[in-house]
């Protein structure tokens, strides 16, 4: 059947139970209840500490075809995912299902487990590295469940993701399971991406390399979700965590888009008191950053809140006044990890309260402007962040998706040559964000607004910007760079994209061909 | 004067492609293509080819396409006819001394271009002590000669005085410069500001060429041309001052009189003249709408 964006979506997919195929951002409202949490009770006087996982294993127990689930706030410095996984090959387990909220090149041992059976599905939001190859070339048999951030909450809380185990890495927890993540060797700064697996989990462990005294604080997943307490040698590698001060671009074309995306949240009348705003860490969209900022600046306003990722840019503006608050739902830096530990306007929030479609309201409602990033746009403005000109996943929505859709003004900053290739296409391979949820496209050659938008197509145009059709921008890329050949996909399909509401945007295609070099 | 608008003329290296093909973007009025400074000796030829390639293949848009060739006692010759059969708006000549330099330069294009050919234009860089003081007779040497721009970096190694961001020691030149273009009714294009990370700098240093009598200024970085065309472009303030001058000389014109004045100012041809180039200006950037009135 075809979904609302054309897409051919089998009726029936290994591992969905009642496909429901996407029929528009906001066409699909839930009619149901939560899910209930398991109930729990500790008596006074037992210890949640247990010396092992291999322990944690056997007390629990986990058994064959059971669901654990993972956080992804260690990034590329991640050391618990590998361990709990080696614990469970080690112990002869089959048939489990991982829902580790994103996945890094860290994660490579991941595929041994799935070559050998103990791992054969897969619940993420983002992938990249040697597990998103082997995925594309087809490392399941049953496809992998893309998700957006808020979309992986929503099934949680919506019963669709049952976590039986959640393994949450913790860089402090005191004996009673309280955890936060600004303490100890391993400190990643906000922990909201586990907080709904520690809401709904069956099972809740903290695996942790740092113990303090009971209590701790602060207290960012509280005790009484908490069943276990694991002590580890090391939890991850700092380095890998924190990517340190990011740097704003210098490169030339990245600062002309940076530059023109932050006039068009001028134009768009956005810049003015109470201003709330989302950006990305990369060079480009912290560039966009730094000029909003300039403009915030000259203009003496006050923003209400910056959302999401948090860098130490942000920060900055935060402590000289720029934005009155942070909604931090994942550091990036040691800067935001200090900052959320010191500034009482510097908030944690949880996956939840950032971007689930399906509860009374989700901060991605509340802000103004974000910048996004996109591999691929297609001339209906769908974008593709999941898959790469070779059809290998490199990616995934994140918070794309949830963003976008909450946004007043969503803005892509892309080069309208990536490499050697036109970013805007007929037909994107993957659709991860609808077109309807996009307002602007900003390229180094100009402008393209959403003809649903008309009204800030005349508010850009009206400030003098270099607005354009998207179809006058791609026939220019394609004058200068050609009109790339389509790839060919195979028939499997090695992964499904589900959009935040739960029905399904599109799947991904097991890629064929590919040489040895190129794997 | 040649009414091409340079309030910015952007330098990008002759072996960079990447940057060849991005030139386009980042709105300078003229791009500067170059094969001087930029380009090793060792990659001249390559760079040429470069450059060859991007005249003919990559959209400049409305950035008019300039060629820094080399200087003429090093390898002029081979630059031009390389690259004046690709139709550049103009060349940038370095290390103008005199007269005889233009016309040697001139009777090098004439050779190197094409039937049909749009005449090249010139630019000179005047860059030496000798350059500025022959600077009117190199502004007069050929009508292709539309604008003096000033190399404030070799001038000041060739005085011997040490190069400051006040640039005290290039004050003299700069007026030379400015006045002997006005004098031969060229354009004047002033040194790049080189500190591509110093804003405030570039604004002070812009602000002065402006008030100097500068039409233009070179860039080193894209990232420097909105500072550059923020002092450049008239403000709100002159157009309507341009405005209210026209209407005055119009309405006293229609009764008779060739002179009037303005809040008690006499106005004469050269205010009607600089109200007009305000005006023009202001109509060639689309500011007209946005003016006080």
């Amino acid at each position: 059947m075809k979904n609302a964006l054309g897409r051919e979506i089998p009726e029936k997919i290994q591992g969905i139970a009642g496909v429901q195929v996407f029929a528009g951002a906001f066409a699909t409202p839930p009619s149901m209840n939560r899910q209930a949490p398991k109930v729990k009770s500790v008596r006074p006087g037992e210890s949640k500490m247990v010396a092992s996982l291999a322990e944690v294993f056997a007390q629990i127990p986990v058994t064959d075809g059971m669901t654990l689930s993972f956080h992804h706030h260690f990034r590329n410095g991640d050391g618990v995912v590998n361990m709990v996984l080696a614990t469970a090959a080690q112990l002869g387990l089959k048939n489990l299902k991982v829902a580790l909220s994103s996945v890094f090149p860290v994660h490579a041992p991941l595929i041994k487990h799935a070559e050998n059976g103990v791992v054969t599905a897969l619940d993420t939001n983002y992938m990249s590295g040697p597990v998103a190859l082997a995925v594309s070339q087809g490392l399941f048999e049953t496809p992998v469940l893309m998700r957006t951030h808020g979309g992986r909450s929503r099934a949680i809380e919506c019963g669709q993701l049952k976590i039986d185990v959640a393994f949450i890495a913790a860089p402090a927890a005191d004996e009673y399971g309280n955890s936060n993540g600004v303490q100890g060797p391993a400190a990643c700064g906000s922990l909201g991406y586990a907080f709904p697996d520690a809401q709904y989990a069956n099972h809740v462990v903290v695996v942790t390399d740092y113990i303090v005294e009971y209590p701790l604080s602060p207290i960012s997943i509280p005790q009484t979700k908490v069943d276990y307490v694991v002590k580890v040698a090391c939890v991850g590698d700092p380095k890998g965590i924190a990517s340190g001060t990011t740097l704003i671009t210098k490169e030339p074309v990245g600062l002309k888009i940076a530059e023109n995306a932050a006039k068009v949240i001028q134009a768009a009348g956005l810049i003015k008191n109470g201003f709330s705003f989302q950006t990305g860490a990369g060079g480009a969209s912290l560039a966009t950053a730094a000029f909003v900022r300039k403009m915030m600046e000259k203009n003496n306003i006050t923003g209400s809140f910056a959302l999401g990722g948090i860098t130490g840019y942000m920060v900055d503006m935060l402590e000289k006044g720029l934005f009155k608050k942070l909604l931090d739902v994942q550091g990036f830096d040691l800067e935001a990890m200090q900052s959320m530990a010191t500034n009482p306007n510097h908030l944690e929030i949880g996956a939840d309260f950032y971007a689930s479609p399906f509860n009374a309201g989700c901060a991605v409602n509340k802000l103004d402007a974000v910048i996004l990033g996109a591999t691929e746009m297609d001339i209906d403005f769908n974008v593709n962040v999941v898959t790469g000109s070779d059809g290998v996943i490199m990616g995934g929505s994140g918070g794309h998706a949830d963003a976008a859709a909450g946004a007043k003004v969503t803005i892509i900053v892309a080069n309208l040559l990536r490499g050697r290739l036109p970013i805007i296409v007929d037909k994107v391979l993957t659709i991860t964000t609808p077109g309807e949820t996009i307002d602007v496209l900003v390229t180094e050659r100009g402008i393209a607004v959403n003809p649903r938008r008309m009204d800030l197509k005349a508010k850009l145009v009206a400030a003098g910007l270099p607005v354009k059709e998207i179809g006058e921008l791609k026939e220019l890329a394609e004058r200068i760079a050609g009109i790339p050949k389509q790839i060919k996909m195979g028939k499997k399909i090695v992964a499904v994209v589900e959009y935040r509401d739960g029905t399904i945007i599109d799947v991904v295609r097991q890629v064929e061909g590919l040489s040895s070099c190129e794997a | 004067m040649d009414e091409k608008l340079r309030r910015s003329m952007l330098f990008l290296p002759g072996n960079n492609p990447v940057m060849l093909q991005n030139g386009g973007v980042f709105g300078a009025d003229s791009v500067i293509l170059d094969l001087e400074d930029a380009v090793a000796p060792t990659e001249k030829d390559a760079a040429r080819f470069l450059i060859a390639h991007a005249l003919r293949f990559v959209d400049y848009g409305d950035s008019e396409t300039v060629i820094r060739i080399n200087p003429l006692d090093t390898f002029a010759s081979e630059d031009i006819k390389a690259i004046v059969p690709c139709r550049p708006n103009a060349i940038l000549v370095p290390k103008v001394e005199g007269a005889s330099d233009i016309q040697t330069v001139v009777q090098m294009i004439r050779a190197a271009e094409q039937p049909n050919q749009i005449p090249v234009k010139i630019i000179a860089l005047l860059e030496t002590p000798r350059g500025i003081i022959e600077a009117y007779q190199i502004a007069k040497a050929d009508p292709r000669v539309v604008a003096l721009a000033f190399g404030g970096e070799d001038y000041t190694a060739g005085l011997g005085a040490i190069r400051t961001k006040e640039g005290k020691e290039i004050f003299t030149a700069r007026t030379v410069v400015v006045n002997a273009a006005a004098a031969a009714d060229v354009q004047s294009i002033d040194t790049p500001y080189t500190d591509a990370n110093d804003e405030d700098g570039l604004l002070a240093d812009t602000l002065l060429a402006n008030q100097l009598g500068f039409k233009g200024k070179m860039s080193i970085n894209p990232r420097q041309i909105e500072v550059i065309h923020g002092v450049f472009n008239p403000s709100r303030h002159e157009i309507y001052w341009a405005q209210q001058v026209i209407f005055a000389i119009h309405k006293a014109q229609g009764e008779g009189s060739g002179v009037t004045s303005l809040n008690g100012k006499m106005i004469d041809l050269p205010i009607v003249n600089r109200a007009e180039r305000i005006l023009r200006l202001a109509q060639l950037l689309g500011l007209l709408e946005g003016a006080e009135s």
